[in-house]
């Protein structure tokens, strides 16, 4: 039963990377949008863009991983294929699993190329690499499990992008990207600590800026935590939504 | 060997929803499927036909009641249920971004088909399915009879001793229709078990070996297709054309109250030293006992489905 599902999750993430994720206008916009943002920053405050780069990251991880997630499973379920996933010998979170690696597979992809480009600018002197993987891939976990979520809960693809965008618009603006949390009123702090884009940031800024695990493991436990309840959720759903 | 299917009390209860009512779309139906055999499932729309299929291939839940699939329980093996089905549902469902290869590859890969059989073995679907020179075509670029034809491949994919057809041919014009039958029948004929849903009535009495109707969610008659059509209130005819000494004709129809040969005798005795041209007998059709069960008639069933009250059954 086991190899059934884990047999089951890897084909299903190759044909969804294969059939949605690469896709010249996907990979095109995964990249270039994180870069416009960090851009439009960097003219007005140029002395301080190497503080945007763990923001950079968090953001291109956060839109790499779930702007494709949130629409996939809806769209399947629209046309029927979700159906053909479900009538095969494999568990409910086998199937969501599966959808889970596609994004977490794309989202890390396209922020390896952001990574890249960062470290060449700015050098990888000091970066606590194995901090800085984990936190990409409990991200990435976090934030595709969140598009899953978000596309089992609605009925309509426009539905799913109203309801991502609803989400992760503002956690792109609360979550420590362009301004640090401690600097945010205190209200807006405790909002903060909800999202795990927060998160996200603050264990990627420890890795790559002082290289310490201090409070990180804190941060990347609660993305793990954030991965297992929403992931959980959305196989919860699914199941409700289908029978 | 034991049934393929057997079905004891499956139920199947929506809940109340915002906007409707508690509804019974499958009422504590039994029946078993033998194996080998073509069996259909008739109805008119909303009779519970997909509840059924949906139930049996473990995509939701009964309400009650259970189900014996290859000899697995289930409400218990499910998994392992799924493993040994295939399913044409009544949508074509294979993705769009994928070739017609490529689909099938897919298929087996969540089927667990080794990995040195896939190529052999979708070339060797996609031959006999007629998709040979459609092999590296999105699937989104194939004509609708091509995607359905591609689609009941794909369910074969994995080689199960037992296939669900949901309205397989629904939609396909005359060709396509006429050659998704033969495939089906080709099925049958390699000991594959296939569970039909049709709405044509001369589908069914084509393919079938056995017919269960269900109305409202219960099943009203299962048989074979003489089995049905002897058990159907409407009589036998006996119809014998006549012709007088001037060379008029006339035909005349006698109900066969008392057996055929017995009507036959009474029919030309009433010939009066006229000519007999012709005797026919005329049996209750499929679509006589199908007005029967159901109290409607089968282009009221077609145009339900949004089809032209006619069939895509040629001749």
């Amino acid at each position: 039963m086991l190899t059934d599902d884990l047999r089951g999750m890897f084909y299903i993430a190759l044909k969804d990377l294969r059939a949605y994720y690469f896709k010249p206008p996907n990979i095109s916009w995964g990249i270039l949008f994180p870069f416009a943002f960090v851009l439009a920053f960097a003219i007005r405050n140029p002395g301080e863009t190497r503080d945007l780069v763990p923001g950079l990251l968090g953001l291109t991880i956060l839109f790499g991983t779930s702007s494709m997630e949130a629409i996939v499973i809806v769209f399947e379920r629209r046309i029927g294929s979700l159906e053909r996933l479900m009538l095969a010998p494999i568990s409910l979170a086998a199937l969501m699993g599966g959808k889970l690696l596609g994004g977490m597979f794309f989202g890390l992809t396209v922020t390896g190329v952001v990574l890249a480009v960062a470290l060449a600018v700015f050098g990888a002197v000091g970066v606590n690499w194995l901090l800085l993987i984990l936190a990409l891939l409990l991200a990435a976990a976090a934030f595709s499990a969140l598009g899953a979520f978000v596309s089992v809960s609605v009925r309509e693809v426009f539905e799913a992008q109203t309801l991502a965008n609803f989400i992760r618009f503002p956690m792109m603006f609360l979550g420590g990207v362009f301004i640090p949390v401690a600097a945010m009123p205190l209200s807006l702090q405790v909002v903060a600590r909800l999202l795990p884009l927060t998160y996200a940031v603050e264990a990627l800024r420890a890795a790559l800026n002082d290289g310490s695990w201090g409070t990180a493991w804190m941060d990347v436990a609660v993305l793990a935590g954030f991965a297992v309840v929403l992931f959980a959720l959305a196989v919860r759903v699914l199941g409700r939504r289908t029978d | 060997m034991n049934d393929v299917i057997q079905a004891n009390g499956l139920t199947k209860i929506y809940p109340a929803g915002k906007d409707r009512l508690p509804l019974c779309a499958v009422d504590g139906i039994d029946f078993t499927v033998h194996p080998g055999e073509v069996f259909g499932f008739l109805g008119p729309n909303g009779a519970g036909k997909t509840t059924t299929i949906r139930m049996l291939t473990g995509l939701t839940h009964p309400t009650s009641g259970s189900a014996h699939i290859l000899d697995f329980n289930l409400l218990r093996d499910v998994t392992r249920i799924k493993k040994h089905i295939g399913v044409v549902p009544e949508a074509s469902n294979l993705y769009d971004e994928l070739t017609a290869f490529d689909n099938l590859v897919f298929c087996m890969q969540l089927y667990g088909v080794p990995r040195q059989e896939r190529k052999a073995c979708a070339e060797a679907l996609l031959e006999r399915f007629r998709l040979g020179e459609k092999r590296d075509v999105l699937f989104a670029k194939l004509s609708r009879g091509m995607k359905r034809a591609l689609t009941v491949a794909a369910a074969l994919a994995h080689r199960p001793p037992l296939i669900f057809l949901d309205e397989p041919t629904t939609g396909l014009d005359v060709m396509n229709a006429r050659n998704l039958r033969q495939m089906i029948a080709g099925m049958s004929d390699e000991g594959v078990t296939v569970f039909l849903t049709t709405h044509y009535l001369e589908e069914a009495e084509r393919l079938c070996d056995r017919i269960a109707v269900i109305v409202k969610g219960r099943i009203v008659a299962l048989d074979t297709v003489d089995g049905l059509k002897a058990g159907s209130q409407d009589k036998t005819i006996v119809e014998v054309t006549l012709a007088d000494s001037d060379g008029r004709q006339e035909r005349k129809r006698l109900e066969c109250n008392d057996g055929v040969e017995s009507t036959i005798q009474r029919a030309l005795a009433e010939a009066n030293g006229q000519r007999v041209l012709a005797v026919n007998t005329l049996r209750p059709s499929l679509e006589d006992v199908f007005v029967q069960l159901t109290g409607l008639s089968s282009e009221v069933m077609l145009v339900e489905k949004g089809g032209k009250g006619g069939s895509n059954v040629d001749g």
